[in-house]
């Protein structure tokens, strides 16, 4: 008796945790709409996310789905086979990943540009004005990890600087970086001008003119076998076009 | 032993969906293994970076399970031995960590031993300087590990009794000698597996360490966080370390294993 009271708790609870799952799968379907799905890279989510809202205030009907993370993530979901129409990535070196295997619908373009600035806490304990203080002894300096984009635009900047800085921690990405700085941890972080511009009061920025030896660019484009690749076109072409180019700007990107 | 297992009987349906349990663990280790570049195994988890990211992982992981047995022992012992007001509370906030998202745990150390957090100014006036170092990571890995520490061993001083205490008490041994003679050497399998699953936590750890350690090679970089950042770059060297890191820790619970059936 016992027994098969128990085995009737465990359908039971098997049963409560797949509902919530079946729910949420009809839930997401039952509107009819159609979905674009956008593969973005994480620095650009708030300026994507309005130019989804835009998109689909003009496509009554269409549904922009986005997923932020990482390029290099993004680019090992699709070549999983993520169904995805649009990836925009935040280097040219992942975007040549899938083109290389031939996974891309159309020609990448790139659509904005983004250069390295100095964060340090808004009151600059290490009073770092410019590159070469980032080399002074006892600054707790932090960077990207070279295997990422903004670390190896660092080291770029490093080297065009003819400086040898000693971090005292290389990053997994630009918000680690950005993390360390506005909770005072570091001193400085190299991070790009959108970060600073994103994190407000909490950092200051600091520019170099040398960020011009690595900039950063990022590539848009359609991925092969998406289903909306009408939508796709559409959607790159608001994302090139002068509207999409404002609230790019105003984030703080630069010009392609 | 075949009599015994008749005995109890085991409901024929359990065997599917455990099974399919079983399954759902070994099939995605065996698509980790199946995805190895074996030809260029050798060097990839012999790289300097790599070395150095094992080599720091187990010297961290050795020294948080000591702070855990250090600091777990006691609180265990208190926890199973004594009885007071918000007992009950006080077990859930030590066993918190092993819910808690390690990032979560990572920002709730950064904003106590932080430079700028609750202790880290006192700790940079005594010349004590966390940010950055490896102490971090073995405080990170501490904070997750201690309640594995913490709940076998009080389940196994729980399960002991204290009869033999009792009796240690009565023929005039101190509650120190108790403890050291009687008390642990009765949960010592209790302790041990404890102690290799605070081991085996340690090692894993990631959250918590990249977000309040850093990621520096041979100081705060450890094979998890190595194999985090190799993904980005070189994914067959990631692969080749995650298969390392889960032989290292399949050995430890096996350890683990071997020293309750023997003790």
């Amino acid at each position: 008796m016992k027994k098969k009271l128990a085995g009737t708790r465990v359908v039971g609870a098997l049963a409560l945790l797949a509902a919530p799952l079946t729910a949420c799968a009809s839930a997401d379907r039952d509107s009819g709409d159609i979905t674009l799905v956008v593969y973005a890279a994480s620095s650009l989510k708030t300026t994507f996310e309005q130019l989804g809202e835009q998109f689909e205030a003009d496509h009554p009907g269409v549904d922009v789905e986005f997923n932020f993370a990482g390029s290099s993530d993004l680019v090992s979901q699709i070549q999983q086979g993520a169904p995805v129409d649009i990836f925009a990535s935040a280097d040219i070196a992942n975007m040549d990943k899938l083109a290389a295997q031939d996974q891309l619908g159309g020609q990448a373009q790139v659509f904005a540009t983004n250069t390295l600035e100095i964060a340090v806490p808004p009151a600059n304990p290490a009073q770092i004005g410019a590159l070469a203080d980032l080399a002074k002894e006892g600054v707790q300096l932090v960077v990207c990890a070279p295997e990422v984009p903004c670390g190896s635009a660092a080291r770029k900047v490093e080297s065009a600087a003819g400086l040898d800085w000693k971090p005292v921690s290389e990053e997994q990405s630009v918000a680690d970086v950005l993390n360390k700085v506005t909770t005072g941890e570091a001193d400085a972080g190299l991070v790009y001008v959108t970060d600073v511009k994103s994190a407000g009061a909490a950092v200051q920025g600091i520019e170099f003119p040398l960020a011009s030896e690595a900039v950063n660019a990022y590539p848009v484009a359609p991925v092969k076998g998406g289903e909306q690749s009408d939508l796709a076109r559409q959607f790159i072409q608001l994302v090139l076009g002068s509207e999409g180019q404002a609230v790019l700007a105003a984030a703080g990107f630069g010009k392609p | 032993m075949t009599l015994r297992e008749s005995a109890v009987g085991l409901p024929r349906w359990a065997l599917v969906p455990a099974g399919a349990g079983a399954l759902f663990v070994v099939l995605p280790l065996a698509a980790l293994v199946s995805r190895v570049d074996w030809t260029r195994f050798g060097s990839l988890i012999t790289s300097d970076a790599s070395l150095a990211a094992l080599e720091l992982s187990l010297r961290t992981s050795a020294a948080s399970t000591l702070l855990c047995l250090v600091f777990g022992m006691p609180m265990a012992l208190v926890l199973a031995r004594s009885r007071f007001v918000g007992q009950d509370l006080l077990r859930s906030v030590v066993l918190l960590p092993l819910v808690l998202p390690p990032v979560v745990g990572g920002i709730a150390l950064l904003y106590t031993f932080g430079r700028r957090g609750l202790l880290g100014h006192a700790l940079e006036v005594a010349g004590v300087q966390i940010a950055f170092s490896t102490i971090a990571v073995v405080l990170a890995q501490t904070f997750v590990a201690l309640p594995f520490l913490v709940v076998s061993l009080e389940g196994a001083l729980r399960s002991a009794g204290h009869r033999y205490d009792v009796v240690a008490a009565s023929l005039g041994a101190g509650p120190t000698t108790v403890l050291f003679r009687v008390t642990l050497p009765l949960v010592l399998p209790g302790l041990l597996s404890g102690a290799v699953l605070a081991f085996a936590r340690a090692l894993g750890e990631f959250g918590a360490t990249i977000t309040f350690a850093g990621s520096l090679q041979g100081v705060t970089r450890t094979l998890p966080l190595e194999i985090y950042l190799q993904r980005e770059a070189d994914a067959d060297a990631a692969v080749a370390l995650s298969v390392v890191l889960m032989v290292v820790a399949v050995v430890v619970i096996a350890f683990a294993r071997r020293g309750k059936g023997v003790l």
